[in-house]
């Protein structure tokens, strides 16, 4: 019988793929430059915050459980064979571990998606989050931020024998690329109507037909583009002004106002002390941009 | 399943010239079909679908055992659905039997809401609107649907037992729930099988919704393979790597059904119950 | 209700994206599962094997997994089309699967006398199929026809969560407009409730003028 036939074809085709089960170590090769020699941030064992309910637990478990994203490399991303995150949002969440008296190397990563952080932090299934979260006061109603650690806006990514696109006034009748129905998306649809959309599911995507011809720019924040221009410095580049102000904040719970102010001070003292510069330098600063000053934080009262 | 065209309305037995002509079109048709998937299989190479760097990431044991775990996880989701549609669909069956016609009624709004509403809505609305993780949002909006479906699935089985079969149990003296559960149930139930198992497809399949609300399963660990520009973004790679097991897992739970169907069919226990077809009679059922 | 009011353009936009997705698709999947459902009846072997391998692999296939591959695959393959046409493509192969069965078994039903007795007539084969056969199986296609295109009508929502204009899509701006999360379904479902009792009625109103009586 045909149905048994195939069916057995398809059984056959499993069994393949697991019997391939015995792989290689390790992961595949990655392109770009290798991530720079990361900062070590030394551990503050003496820290104490009892009256933050968030850090109590923690401390009690052992480890901190942080919100992140995976999908965009040197900010955040996960490597799909190790699970291992890497990035500048990943970066700024090991040093806020160290100051808060936590080991970096045992913090519990978890992907989080956009839409459902607030709902992660409201329920405690992470301590904080850190993966492009801008601050604005829609947010701040339901949960606290600390920072700014990093102020984004909206940009261009080009490749780099692009000379004609310096910034969004540029790009009547080009093509352009962003996530769909994202607030990028929209803005470049409503204030720059001469530009040919295009919308794809993912970044990545976005990236790759900008590498083979098929858009003339991707438009998104621009530590987004920042983290793709690093994965291939000699091909793409970001061009022009930020056209939109993005600042990116660590969520924590909103009722946590002490562990809100200690990741402020943690904030603080990482800035000064350099390890924020290293940071920037061995993450998106791969991509050939010099690491900015880091804005200044919003040290909003409790409410 | 091997229905043959000789037993339909629309050819006689073909003659020698027939059989001779059809040879000619089965050898047309070959060539066609042939040249078809040669086209294909030359567009892969011409787009560079076979490079070693777009397949050596498979090779990877971090890659496999992702794509196991998303598996997994796959399964996992689709076991906790069938189990509570079932319970769910029999509950809302024995609702929309129920004698007291406020539970009838509430029973039959909750059946035909759900199964006018995507199930993709649904499962969005519970995860985005009501704040629930991934996995509950997903098993959730599943057994909804699945649920509902299976309810009127389970209702049509127990009425298409024969009258007489009720009214020989009423006239023992059992009660209500006797009859349902001893003499009703049982044939209707084993009647019902194929098209339950059929049912139970149907939620496997939809189990990949989840990829979009970010559970991780399956195809969500696809994706971030995928979606990887170190790996040269292998997505037809990893649609040639997924798919064969998701379409070989439901063949065999399809395969399962018709098995099933074929052996009641034979099976003196199920005498006194008409095997409703599996098609849908009514104009909001649960195809999908 | 001021989400519906103040956004009325976004979810009428929305909703005839819904609606045309819809529309194309059904005609895809018409034509599609009218040719398929020939071949699985045709007396040539290669045929019916193709039109066998189709059905079985499409009814099989998560339609996620079929939109992702189509959607995010085809374009790595070399082929740029606008998202709407791939997700028509996607849904409409995807249906053309189920019509195929649909009508396929109406065929079937067709008594094999009835065959005979147009032959025995004298009829020709376009006669027979046209005349004889194919009036009888419509009749008891209508109905499953019908409800397989509003199962159609009901995925194309996951064509929304694919970023293609849709109903369900538009829940993600008015998310971000910070409009009453509830509310906005609440309209969404309306909006898929509108086309599916559509297509059910239409379909209701076939049946009474050319079903069989039963």
């Amino acid at each position: 019988m045909r149905t048994r036939r195939l069916l057995a074809a398809c059984a056959g085709l499993l069994l393949a793929v697991l019997a391939a089960g015995c792989g290689k170590e390790g992961s595949p090769p990655v392109k770009g430059p290798k991530p720079g020699q990361l900062p070590v941030y030394k551990v503050d064992t003496a820290f104490r915050l009892p009256e933050s309910k968030t850090w109590t637990k923690a401390k009690k478990r052992g480890y901190l459980r942080v919100g992140a994203k995976e999908d965009q490399p040197y900010l955040g991303e996960k490597d799909p064979a190790t699970g291992i995150y890497s990035g500048f949002d990943i970066e700024i969440a090991r040093m806020m571990s160290a100051s808060l008296g936590f080991d970096p190397k045992t913090i519990h990563f978890k992907t989080i998606a956009s839409a459902n952080r607030e709902t992660a932090l409201q329920n405690g299934q992470i301590d904080y989050y850190v993966g492009t979260y801008t601050i604005n006061d829609m947010r701040k109603k339901l949960v606290g931020f600390a920072g700014p650690y990093f102020m984004a806006g909206q940009s261009l990514l080009v490749r780099t024998d692009e000379h004609d696109i310096n910034g969004p006034q540029d790009l009547a009748g080009r093509t352009v690329c962003s996530a769909a129905g994202s607030t990028p998306y929209q803005r470049i649809a409503a204030d720059y109507p001469k530009a040919i959309l295009v919308a794809y599911d993912t970044y990545s995507i976005c990236v790759d037909n900008l590498l083979t011809y098929q858009v003339d720019a991707v438009t998104t924040d621009d530590a987004i583009l920042l983290g793709f221009a690093a994965k291939a410095p000699k091909e793409l580049k970001v061009v022009g002004k930020p056209f939109s102000e993005e600042p990116y904040g660590i969520g924590v719970q909103r009722s946590d106002n002490a562990l809100r102010f200690a990741l402020n001070d943690a904030l603080e003292a990482n800035e000064k002390n350099g390890n924020w510069k290293k940071a920037f330098e061995a993450t998106l600063g791969l991509s050939g941009v010099p690491a900015p000053t880091p804005p200044p934080i919003d040290r909003y009262p409790a409410t | 399943m091997t229905q043959t065209a000789a037993a339909s309305a629309l050819y006689d037995i073909p003659g020698p010239r027939t059989r001779k002509r059809h040879f000619v079109y089965g050898i047309v048709s070959t060539a066609v079909i042939i040249a078809l998937v040669g086209w294909i299989i030359y567009l892969l190479v011409e787009t560079e679908q076979f490079t070693s760097a777009k397949w050596t990431p498979f090779e990877y044991k971090g890659i496999q055992e992702l794509l196991l775990r998303g598996l997994g996880n796959t399964l996992k989701a689709f076991a906790y659905a069938a189990v509570l549609s079932l319970a769910l669909g029999a509950v809302l069956a024995v609702g929309r039997l129920s004698e007291h016609r406020a539970v009838r009624w509430l029973a039959t709004l909750v059946v035909e809401f759900f199964r006018a509403m995507p199930v993709l809505v649904m499962i969005f609305f519970i995860f985005v609107a009501l704040k629930v993780q991934p996995l509950p949002a997903l098993v959730a909006g599943l057994t909804l649907y699945n649920g509902s479906v299976l309810a009127e699935v389970f209702r049509t089985g127990i009425n298409s037992v024969d009258r007489g079969q009720r009214e020989a149990a009423y006239a023992l003296g059992m009660r209500k729930t006797q009859v349902m559960t001893f003499v009703l149930a049982p044939q209707a139930v084993r009647a019902m099988l194929p098209t339950i198992i059929s049912q139970l497809v149907v939620a496997l399949k939809d189990t990949s919704l989840g990829y979009l609300i970010t559970y991780e399963e399956f195809l969500h660990a696809g994706k971030l393979i995928a979606s990887n520009l170190d790996y040269d973004l292998p997505f037809i790679p990893v649609v040639m790597v997924i798919s064969p097991i998701y379409i070989g897992m439901c063949m065999l739970l399809s395969w399962f059904a018709t098995w099933v169907a074929k052996r009641e069919r034979r099976s003196p226990k199920t005498e006194a119950v008409e095997v409703a077809p599996a098609e849908p009679g009514t104009l909001l059922p649960g195809v999908k | 209700m001021d989400v519906l009011t103040e956004n009325f353009s976004l979810y009428g936009k929305g909703f005839l994206g819904t609606l045309e997705l819809t529309v194309y698709a059904s005609i895809l999947a018409l034509v599609l599962g009218l040719v398929m459902a020939s071949f699985r009846v045709a007396p040539v072997g290669s045929l019916r094997v193709f039109g066998t391998v189709w059905v079985m692999v499409l009814r099989n296939t998560p339609l996620t997994l079929l939109f992702f591959a189509v959607l995010l695959g085809l374009p790595r393959f070399g082929l740029v089309l606008p998202f709407k046409v791939f997700a028509i493509l996607a849904l409409g192969c995807y249906t053309s699967a189920f019509i195929c069965e649909v009508l396929r078994s109406g065929i079937n039903t067709v008594p094999q006398g009835q065959g005979e007795a147009a032959r025995s007539l004298g009829m020709t084969f376009g006669q027979t199929l046209g005349n004889v056969v194919l009036p009888q199986a419509f009749r008891s296609v209508i109905p499953p026809v019908g409800s397989t295109l509003i199962a159609l009508a009901k995925n194309s929502a996951i064509a929304g969560a694919f970023s293609v204009t849709e109903l369900l899509g538009t829940y993600k701006t008015l998310n971000e407009l910070g409009y009453s999360i509830i509310w906005t379904f609440v309209w969404i479902a309306v909006g898929y409730l509108i086309i599916t009792l559509s297509i059910s009625a239409l379909f209701n109103v076939l049946e009474k003028r050319y079903g069989v009586a039963r």
